[in-house]
This record gives C-alpha cells, structure tokens and sequence, in this order.
C-alpha cells in the first residue's frame, strides 16, 4: 500500500511461507485489515460505520440464504411460505426478523456512514472514487431492499410494487412499456415477484463485488480521519490492528444490542400492519407508505404538485427523486473548498446541521399521509435539499473563510507543545 | 462546469418547488373550511393490556382457552383461522386426546378426494390440519355476507394497527350513533355503527352478548370479557413463537451486554498508552 | 471485521508484570467469548434445515386395509415416503417361514417383521436398502425377484416373500415401520 512504513507481512512459520508463495491470501487480509494497514489514529466512533454495514451486510445475506431455503417465489404461495417460516420452520421466525429488522439497521448505519463522508468531506479528492462507488452501493441497497419488501406478497408490497414501477410509466412515450417490461405483465403478479426475487437474491452479491472496490480505492489513500489533514508520516498513523479491530469489534456489540432488542421485543415495530394482509389486487390500502429509509425521497417525489409547461407534475416528481440521489454523483465537484473537515468550516457547519435536519424533516412527510401541511412542508425541505447541494455548497466553497488547520494529525491530538518538542515530526 | 450546470438545474428545481408552495398554499388558504370527516367520529383503541405486553409478558393459557372457546362458538362460523394447525392447540394447553377431538369434532370438514370414485368430497379434520376455509372461495363468503368478505383471523392483531386494543376496542364498541353524525356517515342497510371501525360502518352485526358462552373456568361471560379473550386469543395465533422469542430475546441480550463489556474493556487496554 | 484473535500487545507496554498478565486476559477472555457466541449462533442455522413442525406433523397414517385381498399389494405414501402393503398368501407365509433364519444377511423371522395375529400383513417402506430405489413386486405382473417377494432393478437386489434381503447388494431387510392395528381392517402407521 501507500504507506512506506506500514508493517511488512513475515510469514511466522513454513506452511505460511509456502502458502505465501502460491496464494498470498493471509497477506492479502494482512494489508487490507490487519497490522499492514496504518490509520490515522484520531478516528472517532462515527469511522466504526463502513465495518459495521460490512457486518449488517454479512447478516442479510446469511439469514436471507437461509430464508430461500423455505420461501417459495409464486404469487398463489408467497404470502403461506412466509407464515410457514413464521410458524412451522425450526427458528424460522427468528431468520426473517433478523432479515426485515436488519435490512433497517443496514440502511441506519449506511446512513450514518454516508452522513459521516458529508461532514467530513470524504468526498473530496483523492478519494472521489470511494464516494462514486459507495453512492452504486446505496443505490443497489436500494434496488435490494426494494425487492426484498415485494417478495411477503402482503399488501404493501404489492402496492409499493405498483407505485414503484409507475414512476417509469412517468417517462414519456415509452413510460408504460418500460412499466410492463419490469412487471412483466400489466400488474404485479407472478412474473414480477419471481424476477424481484432472482434479483434479490443476486444483488446482494454485486454489492458485496462493489464493496471489494470501495475498498480498495480506500486503501490507496487511506482512511480520511476528523480533521481532514494529510497524514504526514509514521507518527500520524497507528495500524489498523489490533486498534480498529478492537475498536470495531466493540462498536459491533453495541450494533449487535440494538438489532437483538429490535428483533426480539419490537420486530414489526418498523414494518407496516398492512403487509401483515395478503396482496389484494382489487383494494388498495388506505395509506401506502414505503419502508421507512425511502421517506425522504417519497417525501421529494410528492413535493411536485404542479404541472409546468409540458411537464407533468408526475414526472417532475419522478425527475427530482433520481436527481437528489444522483446530484450526490456530482458532489465532489460541486463542493471546491480545500478544506476537508466541516470542523474547521464555520458555515459549512451550519449548514450540514440544516441538511440533517431537513433530511430529518423530509423522511418524517415522507411517512405522512399526503396532505397538508405535510406537502408544503416537504416542498419547503425539498427546496433546501436541492439548494444546499446545487447552490450553497459551491457558493460557500469560494466565500468561506476556513479555520486554522492543525499542522498535523499528531499535533491536533496531543496539543501544540508535543509538537513543538518534535519539530521533525511534523514535517 | 459542474458547477454552473448544478446552479441552473438547482434553481430550476428550487422554482418548480416555489411554484408549487403558493400555488398550494393559495388554495389552502382560499379552501372553504371542509365539513366533518369520518375521522372526527372515529374512536382510538382504548387502553388495554394483557399478559403477553411487554418484554417479560407470557401467554395467559386461561385466557387463551377461553378466547379459543369465543372464537369456536361465535367467530368461527364466518371467520376462517387458515395459518394456525389444530395441532398448534396444544400450545394453549390442551391435550393431544384434547386436540384430536377438537378437529374430529369440528363443524366444517376438510376438502378430500374420494379414494375409490376421485370425486371431491370432505372429511373430519385431523389434528395435523389447517383450520378449515369457512367458504369455499370468496366469492361464496361474500354472497353469504352481504357482499363484505368476513377476513381470516390468523394475522389480524399483526395486520392491524393498535393491534389487539383495536379488535377488543372494536367487539366491545358497537353503540348508537352520535346524535350529531352527518347525513353521509349514518350506518346504511345491513351496516353497524362502530367508532372504533375506520370508516365508523361496518358490516359486521354486534357478534357478543352478555352470556353468549358459557365459560368452563367459571369467569363471567360478558361482552367486555369475551372480547378481551378472543383478542388475548387471536395475539396467539399470530404468533405462537412468541414466548419463545422473548425468553431467546433475553438470553441473547445477556450474552452480549456482556461481550460487548468485554469488548469495550479490550479495547480500552488495547488502547491504554495510545493518545488518540 | 471484528475478529480479534492474535492481539498482540502494543509497543510501548508498561513493565508491570501483574497488570500486562491480567490485561491479557481481557483481550483473550473477549475474544473467546465472541467466538462462543459465533458458534452459538451458528445453531439455529443449521437446525432451520430440519424438518419442520408441519412435516413432522403428517408423521402418522391410516390406512383401511379392507379391499386388499390375498396375494395382492398396494403402494401408498407415508412421510412422503412410497409404502408396501401386502396380504400374504398362505404359500407365501409358508415360503417364508420355511427359510432358514441363520443363514439369512439380515436375520428376522416373519413374526418379527409383522404384528401379533396379523401375519398375513407384511407393511414395509418401497424403499431399497441398498440405495433408495423403488423395489417391483407390489404390481400385477412385475418382477418379483427370484424370492417371489420384491425385486430392486437398479441394482439388482431380490427380497424374499418376507421382504428379506436375499441376493443383492442391499445390506438389509425393506425397513418394516412402527404401525398398529386399530381394528382388524384399519392400521396406523407411524
């Protein structure tokens, strides 16, 4: 890796030489997660997320191979197959709450994650790549949890699989087309649900393939850390274990707490009573909402209330929801400031503070029924989104006066004077 | 570039959104004050707490009983029980002998195939069986019921918010209609006036009197009694893996409370001579 | 992720040989204790895989026995499993018992192998104790084997007339199941 003094891997005996020699696989883990990875050592607990989606990811993909061995993907069944694990399957019901209450923990940590990378501009250069290919992550995340949520075949899935697909049939001209292409037909049946599940099923993988990437683009500048400085040399960095292994693995527990109370005393508390109904086709629910981490952007889609021109206001909707996610894409552009850490950027500050709570307030109407005053606040929260990423960030990248930055990681952690004493270090 | 592309295309948006705010609120303000809505006459579910609540709650088997007794006296001839087996009453505390008799002796037979002529014909339940279908499709439950499908129970505390306060609240709550009730709300024919019921009609005649059952504990039978049960009922059979889900839950819990502590110490002497 | 096995002890460690060793201990108890909890865990995967309450819950069938006349046998289906049922001829019974049980691969009398003032009714699973097939014999007119009882044609195995092993590589006998006469023509089996 890129740092000239990150511990070489010695293979302590002969089988580890040998096997050094034909597959450096334990070198591999040494210099990705082991001691041959240095850190900065200033990490705070919010640098625990990245392992900790790994960890989230591990669990879904565990518990939902062993929910494909007693789901059946057929309309006619889905719905029983589901009861069936509920009731009959040894442990079955503990499986599939770990699944739906993990799914919402993997999007909580993902968020955070994602909320981390904003603060301190993770984003920024050199490590755009990492953000380009996390924002894929989130979007395949996304496109799985979605088809997850159809494959109970209750009535929220049948009609969020409805919804969903209808914001294609927005498309001009060949909107309705491409609608039928992704059902399969002219309504959610069987044809839909098998492919959601095969996909499903698959995705999952492709995002565990992306990871491998984003990763890797990490490893090449390494980690970022809460001051946003470069590190400067050996002093800045301590290696990655026993440190972080130790620290993550504590930041695991904690994780592994909150999902085991989710999952044991609350695990419909997050779920929907109406896919608790088999999937209707003649009745629609009163109230059809989305699982809770597409709240904000359900909440943008409804903002758009009004016809412009040619456009309508269905497409409109459906425009600004994939541009709120994919103006992410062009973040690392839009924000020009040198200054890496929202910590020594006054207005950034402020201003980060604004879009957590408006993101906030945006997945609470997005959960809302559609009425007022929830539109209007979410048009409110909508215009803020769109303005803090397209129009305050790059006008404060150039007005705003940045705080002193430390000289180095070390002398941000252990005060000026350290420093001083070691003047060599620094540099 | 970037840059000025996102400028136009966030003002863009930040436009159409503005437009849309007064549009919309000129006609909030504007609108005429609507007249009452449904929701007005609508009642929450009232307080009510059974044995399973909480992290420490268990099945009442009494109880259960009981409810089970409402359900195979008065539900069961319109409502369907299609998730739960017969042999799951063991779990309430019946005997296997118990059980068997339970479906032997079950009014609506299950759908077979005669071995001799393969003509569809029906037998006695088994204890391995489903609750049978109470109609045969739902077409023939909604020609048997006025037109209104009488739904399974199986699910019904998960499937409905306030959950099983919402079923007692709503068996226990059919009264008269409020003398203020608009024109549109007022019950039509074949409908029952129950705040608790969303749209406050429901299709469903006042399904308990006092005395209906005759309970073997000795509890008295009244309304408020029976709908409590059968609801304290129905929680079970939406999720038989109850009990065993809590008492997991908390050893889980220990166990990692206490990894965790572990843990956390580890790490703190991992890191003890490391400034940070 | 998390696996902290081989924590070594950081530079820089204070001397105090008392304190090192109990700190040890810390990292090692934790880590040992996660990997408890890793193997715990991996319990109800693998017992999810068993059959379920449901499968276990058709264990048990009845058969009427009633039209099954002498000679003849029927093929039904227990635990998902194929099942013969066959009402021994008196020649039969008398073939059968005429073997000499000592020399047998798996030695079993015809009484063992059916119940109490029911010996005419011989009830074994259809399943080859070599590899699994589905034994002829129980049909008009198939094979019955060189034994007059069944005949395996995956691998050639010949059952007896008291679904014995007789020549073959079947290790043992049909399996004969747990089963009980409810009355003279009804039996449960399971």
């Amino acid at each position: 890796m890129s740092f000239p003094w990150a511990a070489q891997y010695t293979p302590t005996n002969p089988f580890m030489k040998w096997m050094d020699d034909r597959l450096p696989l334990p070198r591999l883990v040494f210099n990705s997660v082991g001691a041959g990875y240095p850190v900065p050592r200033n990490l705070n607990y919010f640098w625990n997320f990245g392992v900790l989606s790994g960890l989230a990811l591990v669990i879904q993909i565990v518990t939902g191979i062993v929910l494909a061995m007693h789901y059946a993907a057929n309309s006619e069944i889905a719905f029983a197959s589901v009861e069936h694990i509920m009731r009959d399957v040894n442990s079955g019901w503990l499986m599939r709450y770990l699944h739906a209450n993990g799914a919402s923990f993997f999007f909580i940590v993902v968020y955070i994650h994602i909320f981390r990378g904003l603060y301190y501009g993770s984003y920024k250069a050199p490590r755009e790549m990492v953000w380009l290919l996390g924002l894929v992550i989130f979007l395949l995340m996304m496109a799985t949890g979605f088809m997850g949520y159809v494959l109970p075949w209750g009535q929220m899935s049948f009609w969020g699989a409805q919804v969903i697909t209808g914001l294609f049939a927005a498309i001009p001209v060949v909107g309705e087309t491409i609608q039928q292409w992704l059902l399969g037909g002219f309504a959610p049946d069987n044809a839909a649900l098998n492919r959601f599940f095969s996909l499903h099923y698959l995705l999952p993988f492709v995002i565990a393939g992306v990871i491998i990437l984003h990763i890797w683009a990490l490893h090449l500048p390494g980690s970022s850390n809460p001051t946003g400085i470069d590190v400067k040399g050996p002093q800045d960095t301590i290696p990655f274990h026993p440190y972080y292994t130790a620290k993550d693995g504590f930041g695991a527990g904690v994780f592994l707490i909150l999902l085991a109370i989710m999952v044991f005393f609350a695990p419909n508390f997050l779920g929907h009573a109406d896919n608790y109904i088999e999937a209707n086709p003649l009745s629609t629910p009163a109230h059809i909402v989305p699982e809770w981490y597409f709240w904000p952007f359900y909440a943008i889609l409804r903002a758009f209330t009004v016809d412009i021109l040619f456009m309508p206001a269905k497409l409109l909707g459906v425009l600004a929801m994939f541009a709120s996610i994919l103006l992410l894409f062009f973040l690392p552009w839009l924000d020009k400031s040198p200054v890496r850490s929202g910590k020594f950027r006054p207005q950034f500050k402020i201003w980060f503070w604004v879009l957590v709570a408006d993101v906030a307030v945006l997945g609470y109407c997005g959960g809302a029924p559609a009425e007022e005053p929830y539109v209007m606040i979410s048009q409110l929260a909508s215009m803020y989104y769109f303005a803090h990423f397209l129009i305050i960030l790059p006008l404060i990248s150039r007005t705003e006066r940045p705080l002193p930055l430390p000289n180095s990681i070390t002398e941000a952690v252990l005060g000026k004077d350290h420093d001083a004493a070691q003047p060599a270090a620094a540099e | 570039m970037v840059r000025i592309i996102g400028f136009l295309v966030g003002l863009g948006f930040v436009g159409v959104l503005g437009y849309s705010l007064i549009v919309g609120a000129i006609a909030y303000t504007t609108e005429e004050e609507p007249g009452p809505t449904a929701y007005d006459y609508h009642h929450h579910a009232r307080e009510i707490s059974f044995a399973s609540d909480g992290p420490l709650g268990r099945f009442d088997r009494q109880q259960l009983q009981r409810g089970f007794q409402v359900y195979r006296e008065v539900c069961a001839a319109c409502h369907s029980l299609e998730y739960v087996a017969f042999r799951n009453l063991t779990d309430l505390g019946f005997t296997e002998a118990e059980v068997d008799a339970i479906a032997d002796q079950w009014p609506i037979q299950v759908p077979t195939v005669n071995e001799e002529t393969g003509e569809e014909t029906t037998r006695n339940a088994i204890a391995s069986d489903h609750f049978p279908h109470v109609y045969a499709n739902e077409v023939a439950g909604r020609a048997a019921n006025n037109n209104a499908y009488p739904p399974d129970l199986s699910l019904m505390t998960k499937a409905r918010e306030e959950g099983a306060a919402y079923l007692y609240s709503l068996l226990s709550g059919y009264e008269d209609p409020p003398a203020d009730l608009p024109e549109e709300f007022q019950p039509g024919t074949g409908l029952y006036f129950n705040p608790y019921f969303a749209n406050l009609n429901i299709a469903m005649p006042p399904p308990l009197s006092d005395g209906q059952v005759s309970y073997a504990d000795g509890t008295e039978a009244t309304v408020d009694q029976m709908s409590e049960d059968v609801a304290a009922f129905l929680i079970w059979t939406a999720e038989p893996t109850m009990e065993e889900r809590k008492s997991t839950g908390w050893a889980v819990l220990i166990f990692l409370v206490f990894l965790t502590t572990l843990a956390f110490l580890a790490y703190k002497n991992i890191w003890r001579d490391q400034k940070h | 992720m998390a696996t902290e096995d081989h924590v070594e002890q950081p530079a820089g460690e204070q001397p105090e040989q008392e304190g090192v060793r109990r700190r040890d201990f810390l990292n090692i108890a934790a880590v040992s204790f996660a990997g408890v909890g890793g193997v715990i865990a991996i319990l109800p995967l693998v017992n999810q895989m068993n059959p379920s309450a449901d499968v276990l819950a058709l264990s048990s069938i009845e058969v009427d026995l009633a039209n099954i006349e002498p000679g003849q046998a029927v093929k039904t289906i227990w635990r998902k499993q194929p099942l013969f049922i066959r009402n021994l001829t008196a020649d039969e019974i008398t073939e059968a018992n005429a073997v000499d049980v000592s020399g047998l691969r798996d030695p079993q009398t015809l009484a063992e192998r059916t119940a109490d003032g029911h010996e005419n009714w011989l009830i074994t699973l259809a399943v080859c104790t070599h590899l699994g097939c589905v034994p002829l014999g129980a049909g008009q007119g198939e094979n019955k084997g060189e034994y007059g009882g069944y005949f395996c044609p995956c691998h050639g195995s010949h059952y007896d007339t008291a679904a014995r092993i007789r020549k073959g590589p079947a290790p043992t006998n049909l399996v004969v199941p747990e089963y009980e006469f409810t009355s003279d023509t009804t039996v449960t089996i399971g």
